[in-house]
């Protein structure tokens, strides 16, 4: 790299006669140039995104008028309120679930195409891939319509096999159920591509050894495909674990918190609070219940990421 | 005559095989049966909006077989493609996403090479630190955002909030950082050897930039295109939060917003809306589709 770096300056230095100015100079310097270039992008992160995040740590400590600092008033009065718990339990249920579910429906799914003949998969996967291309507040409103009280195709259909009218969103167990299953269908698609591609770099000789040592197909899953999976497999669930957690649109459409705010997460909470509510220091204050399980995952994504660029 | 031969030598290889072939059938059998259920799974909202969208508001609430259209019609789609008001969001919309791919790929492509090619002091820590940033979700910085914007038009008088061009400043920190973080990737898959030659030839370092990286890595850079595109066109949050008026609003809080009249539901023409709306990333998807895996991939695996 040392070598490279020097050539500019020497391609600089072999024409003389030509006269630079300073600035020119600086500018033909592969620091200044690297800098200049990186610039909009810094200039970006520090404006829209690092200082409104520190923004909120102080905006969390003001009053709803945003004239009075309260240090950690808004906290204890969210530790007093019941909604508050319900908030943190439906998104760690909410998330949880959810991801499991995707990591388990994508893996499966990722065998079914990797098992067929290799023509076909790009139809399959086309297919499959479509609920991820759709921007989710369209298709939420399809959800939301196949949920219709009076109007529910599902509860049409299910008419048939006896099946009484089911409140998919009128109740508390049923909505939480609902909002969970479209996003289940949102995100499996991403699992599924991405294990996908990490089962296509498997080498087909790890498992025709396995299978002359005469491994069933469970053994061959259990210490061939998830072994050489296992970085894939951190990765999409730790990132899909950060999306799920700070999901707004599907919740939002879908139940809008309802019923009686048993389905709100932290992102549509502070929603209602901070925005439609104008308490913007009590929604801050929210949204930054979020950062702690962000973070964590954030770290073990970073060294996942990481250790994958010291091994290559 | 050697053939039969060798069928006589060997039967029991020949069993072995047929059961190994059966077995493989079945497996192959469960797997489009089971294709077969996650595809209608994953296609059935999509087409029933479809389905929807072809009703008149009489057939839907006449509550008949929903899977079905008994008098297709297309009056849905002539109200909304008539209607000044739709075009309007899909205007913004257009107008949006085209601004924000553009400013993205700006700011991304250059940073992208001088983080994977021009190695300077703190270059590693901002490439952590650019992955970090596209961890953070919109969720998190929507409610300080909008206050920074609101001081913003108080100090300098210059209002930003319900305006459409807001969200060319905004979107930017949600495509930005994916894109810069894929392309230092792409970037640095290509050769030394290559910006080397172009270097000794006496090309600075933008010539090597527009002539050598842009060239070799634009897989990446459409992967990286269509990833703006349709982040900037799916978003829902901002837009809700920043846009109010009408006339100001995008295609998908549009939608919810203007069709959604209380608790009157026009449910024809919000799926139409829903699937137009959701029409322009699916065209994108049905003719890129590679590129569009390369860059959902992407993100994972390379860097």
């Amino acid at each position: 790299m040392a070598d490279v770096a020097l050539q500019p300056n020497r391609v600089g230095a072999a024409q003389p006669a030509r006269k630079r100015s300073s600035l020119q100079k600086a500018l033909k310097r592969k620091s200044t140039a690297a800098f200049l270039m990186t610039l909009p992008l810094i200039i970006l992160i520090t404006l829209l995104v690092l200082y409104p995040a520190f923004y909120s740590l102080h905006l969390a400590t003001l009053n709803k008028s945003m004239q009075r600092f309260v240090g950690l008033g808004n906290f204890e009065f969210l530790f007093k309120r019941d909604t508050f718990w319900l908030v943190v339990k439906q998104s760690c249920i909410f998330a949880i679930t959810a991801v499991l579910f995707k990591a388990l429906i994508g893996f499966i799914v990722a065998h079914f195409v990797h098992n067929i003949p290799a023509k076909g998969q790009r139809k399959w996967r086309g297919m499959l891939l479509v609920p991820w291309v759709i921007p989710p507040a369209m298709s939420t409103l399809a959800w939301l319509w196949l949920f219709d009280p009076s109007y529910s195709a599902f509860n049409y259909t299910l008419s048939f096999f006896g099946i009484g009218p089911i409140p998919w969103t009128g109740d508390a167990a049923w909505a939480r159920f609902s909002v969970i299953l479209v996003n289940v269908w949102y995100g499996a698609p991403f699992f599924m591509i991405m294990y996908l591609a990490s089962l296509k770099s498997v080498p087909d000789q790890l498992y025709e050894a396995a299978a002359i040592d005469g491994a069933n197909w469970w053994q061959r899953i259990w210490y061939v495909t998830l072994p050489m999976m296992r970085n894939i497999i951190a990765i999409t669930t730790l990132f899909s674990l950060i999306v799920t957690f700070a999901n707004f649109d599907i919740v939002r459409i879908l139940t809008a918190g309802g019923p009686l705010d048993h389905t709100h997460i932290f992102a549509t909470w502070a929603f209602r609070i901070g925005i439609e509510g104008s308490d913007i220091p009590l929604g801050a204050s929210v949204s930054l219940f979020m950062v702690p399980i962000l973070a964590v995952a954030a770290i073990f994504i970073l060294r996942d990421v990481n250790k994958r660029g010291n091994e290559a | 005559m050697s053939s039969v031969t060798i069928d006589k030598a060997a039967p029991t290889r020949t069993v072995k095989y047929g059961s190994m072939s059966r077995d493989r059938k079945w497996a192959l059998r469960w797997s489009y049966f089971f294709l077969t259920l996650f595809a209608i799974f994953s296609l059935l909202p999509p087409i029933y909006m479809l389905i929807t969208s072809l009703k008149s508001s009489a057939e839907i609430s006449a509550a008949t077989n929903p899977w079905w259209v008994f008098h297709p019609t297309l009056e849905n789609y002539v109200g909304l493609l008539t209607s000044n008001q739709f075009l309007r969001f899909f205007w913004n919309s257009a107008l949006v996403s085209i601004f924000v791919v553009t400013i993205t790929m700006l700011i991304s492509v250059p940073a992208a090479f001088a983080l994977a090619r021009m190695r300077f002091w703190g270059s590693a820590t901002l490439a952590t630190g650019v992955f970090l940033t596209y961890l953070i979700p919109d969720s998190l910085l929507f409610i300080p955002l909008f206050k920074v914007f609101a001081l913003f038009g108080d100090w300098t008088g210059i209002q930003l909030i319900n305006r459409w061009y807001v969200l060319l400043f905004i979107y930017p920190t949600l495509t930005v950082p994916f894109c810069t973080w894929i392309m230092i990737g792409y970037f640095a898959s290509i050769p030394k050897e290559l910006d080397e030659a172009a270097i000794i030839d006496g090309a600075s370092w933008f010539q090597t930039l527009t002539r050598i990286f842009i060239p070799v890595a634009l897989p990446g850079l459409i992967a990286a295109t269509i990833f703006a595109f349709t982040v900037s066109w799916a978003q829902f949050l901002y837009p809700l939060v920043f846009t109010t008026s009408t006339d100001q609003l995008v295609l998908p809080v549009g939608i919810i917003t203007t069709l959604i009249k209380g608790d009157v539901f026009n449910w024809g023409q919000i799926m139409t809306g829903a699937l137009l709306g959701a029409a322009p990333p699916l065209i994108i998807y049905a003719f890129l589709m590679d590129y569009y895996i390369a860059g959902l991939t992407a993100g994972a695996t390379k860097g």
